[in-house]
């Protein structure tokens, strides 16, 4: 299958992560030599076997749609890296041509 | 030595039930009990790296509040007063949760995780948090960001991981009982690497709220210690149903403290994993092992060779669902609501933040594990890869039925090899994986689990670890077989393993 430095370049951005050149070149071919090992999953999953997501056979948990008290605002905006009117402060988020 | 040195060398090394039983009695305070720990931790912890973070004042403070208790004749817990180091993956209000990673260094949590509310509501004295591979993403603690733990067994070798530092805290004498998390191993296979005991539950028998996700369909929070009665007494603490967290189980938790206590394996039918064996085993390892089954065998234990054919693709099926599983998990790190945000200059757009964040805050093995997450999820390889691995899935679980219909417990060693160096195989992710070979196939299936010590191997003096497995919700069958072996075991020894860890250098 061989994955190249320009398709991990690509999996990093749809992963948001900023991957520099060295990191690329090192990271493709480990990549490369776990994707090929873990991909002998195929030879065994073929039949029409039912996948499991969850241990559990559980379905809906519900609860009683009450209200509860919620934590204070404050202390999770001290967590924030940056806070401003009581609200979370983030980067613009929309492009130039909006 | 000082008699009061040698009062304190004597505490440290006291099981987590004689400790409570001194604490109740009034024999011996809390106070002094965790003074003791702290002494140690400051002796040790320079060598060993078990601990990220030690909050002495508050935990001295805590447990004044128990010996107050306990002169006032209130009802405390079984273990009330008894030092613990909790895994820094749990929150813990007024402590940092770091989960090993500079993106959340110095986080303060703002609620804490069920199990620690449990621990604090049973009295227990929380010393800590300790030391793991970032995300709990590793078998060494050498992913983390802030430093590897060093085994105390050889301080050149890895501790295991990702809980590394509990296990490594346990066994050097820092404390009787730490808390570990388990998505592959993480639990059980730093037990067998340090010779001390370590429980995964049945997957939803301990809450999760709290705990940082790795793998949400694979994380179970679990107990570590010197001991498998006191092993049992903190699964017992921290175990039952949790509205919090929608998979835990809401059925009564398994008598484990009776199974340990009972000790009994007369009769029961132990189930050998043909395929968790032979090749890529270490001598000393399968020595120990064959000798630990006999001796079951011996307790009146009846021993059956039971094949699990679809073992062998545990570790690929593993290999996807984790990293697909974590990939989404960690898309929270984002740098917008909590911990690291790198490269806001008033310019940069949300997603270039994020992108710069993640870059910085994430480690080698956390970034590898997000990749492959995203490939396998990405559309056009989601059946070959994800899909698959679901199937497999499927598959181990079967085998698990098919062999707990014939026997009830499974036995296999809880590792492939012993504690390796530091360092060694840091560079091959692949060789890293195969420490987790014998220990994925119940967090696949969610059954509960165990690593128990049965020795050391002859060839590098190091521990080697058993690993039980029962149904789900038979969680006290690893209790009897536990105990069973630990009481065998010591009487041919004449003591327990860790009487033989040699003398820690100390400040």
């Amino acid at each position: 299958m061989a994955l190249t430095a320009d398709d991990v370049a690509s999996l990093a951005r749809l992963a948001r992560i900023e991957l520099t050149e060295a990191e690329l070149e090192v990271l493709a071919p480990q990549l490369d030599v776990i994707l090929e090992s873990v991909a002998r999953v195929s030879e065994v999953a073929a039949q029409d076997i039912p996948p499991t997501s969850h241990a559990l056979p559980l379905t809906n948990v519900f609860r009683e749609d009450v209200l509860r008290p919620c934590l204070p605002r404050e202390q999770i905006l001290a967590g924030a890296p940056a806070a401003e009117q009581m609200r979370f402060r983030v980067p613009r988020i929309l492009g130039e041509e909006a | 030595m000082s008699p009061q040195q040698a009062a304190a060398a004597e505490i440290i090394r006291l099981t987590a039930v004689d400790l409570a039983t001194k604490i109740k009695s009034r024999e011996l305070s809390a106070v002094e009990a965790t003074q003791a720990h702290l002494d140690r931790i400051a002796d040790v912890d320079g060598e060993i790296h078990a601990f990220l973070y030690v909050d002495g004042e508050r935990a001295l403070a805590s447990a004044g509040r128990v010996d107050a208790k306990i002169a006032a004749g209130e009802i405390v817990g079984p273990l009330a007063g008894v030092p613990l180091a909790l895994k820094d993956i749990l929150t813990y209000t007024g402590a940092p949760t770091t989960c090993g990673s500079k993106i959340l260094e110095g986080w303060l949590p703002p609620y804490n995780a069920t199990v620690t509310r449990r621990l604090l509501d049973h009295d227990i004295v929380i010393l800590g948090k300790t030391n793991l591979d970032e995300f709990a993403m590793g078998s060494s603690t050498e992913n983390s960001a802030y430093g590897p733990t060093r085994n105390p067994w050889d301080s050149d070798r890895i501790p295991g991981g990702s809980g590394g530092g509990s296990a490594a805290a346990v066994a050097a004498f820092e404390a009787p009982l730490a808390i570990g998390t388990d998505t592959g191993g993480s639990i059980r296979q730093p037990a067998a690497v340090t010779g001390t005991v370590g429980v995964k539950p049945t997957y939803g028998g301990s809450s999760r709220y709290g705990l940082v996700a790795l793998a949400s369909s694979l994380d179970q929070p679990g107990p570590c210690a010197r001991t498998v009665l006191d092993a049992a007494l903190l699964h017992q603490v921290i175990a039952g149903h949790d509205p919090c967290d929608s998979t835990s189980i809401d059925q009564p938790v398994p008598d484990v403290v009776g199974a340990a206590r009972s000790a009994d394996v007369a009769g029961m039918k132990v189930g050998v994993v043909s395929e968790l064996g032979g090749e890529g085993y270490a001598p000393g390892v399968e020595q120990r092992f064959n000798q630990a089954v006999e001796l079951l065998a011996s307790l009146g234990a009846e021993i059956i060779e039971v094949s699990c054919p679809h073992f062998v693709y545990a570790l690929p099926a593993y290999y996807l669902i984790l990293p697909a599983e974590c990939s989404s998990n960690l898309a929270k790190f984002d740098g917008m609501r909590f911990g690291l945000r790198v490269g806001d200059d008033g310019v940069a757009s949300a997603e270039e933040v994020m992108a710069a964040t993640r870059e910085a805050g994430f480690g080698a093995e956390v970034k590898r594990r997000i990749i492959i997450g995203t490939y396998a999820l990405s559309s056009g390889y989601y059946e070959a890869y994800y899909g698959q691995a679901q199937k497999v899935r499927t598959l181990i679980s079967r085998d698990f039925d098919q062999a707990f219909s014939n026997v009830e417990v499974l036995v296999s060693p809880s590792t492939p090899i012993t504690a390796f160096k530091i360092g060694e195989k840091v560079d091959d992710p692949l060789a890293m994986y195969m420490n987790d070979l014998c220990t994925i196939p119940s967090n696949l299936a969610g059954n509960a689990s165990a690593s128990f010590p049965v020795g050391l191997a002859p060839e590098d003096g190091l521990p080697v670890g058993l690993q039980v497995m029962a149904p789900p919700l038979a969680d006290d069958r690893l209790y009897r077989v536990g105990a069973a072996l630990e009481a065998a075991l010591q009487s041919a020894w004449g003591g327990s393993l860790l009487d033989r860890l040699p003398e820690l250098a100390g400040r």
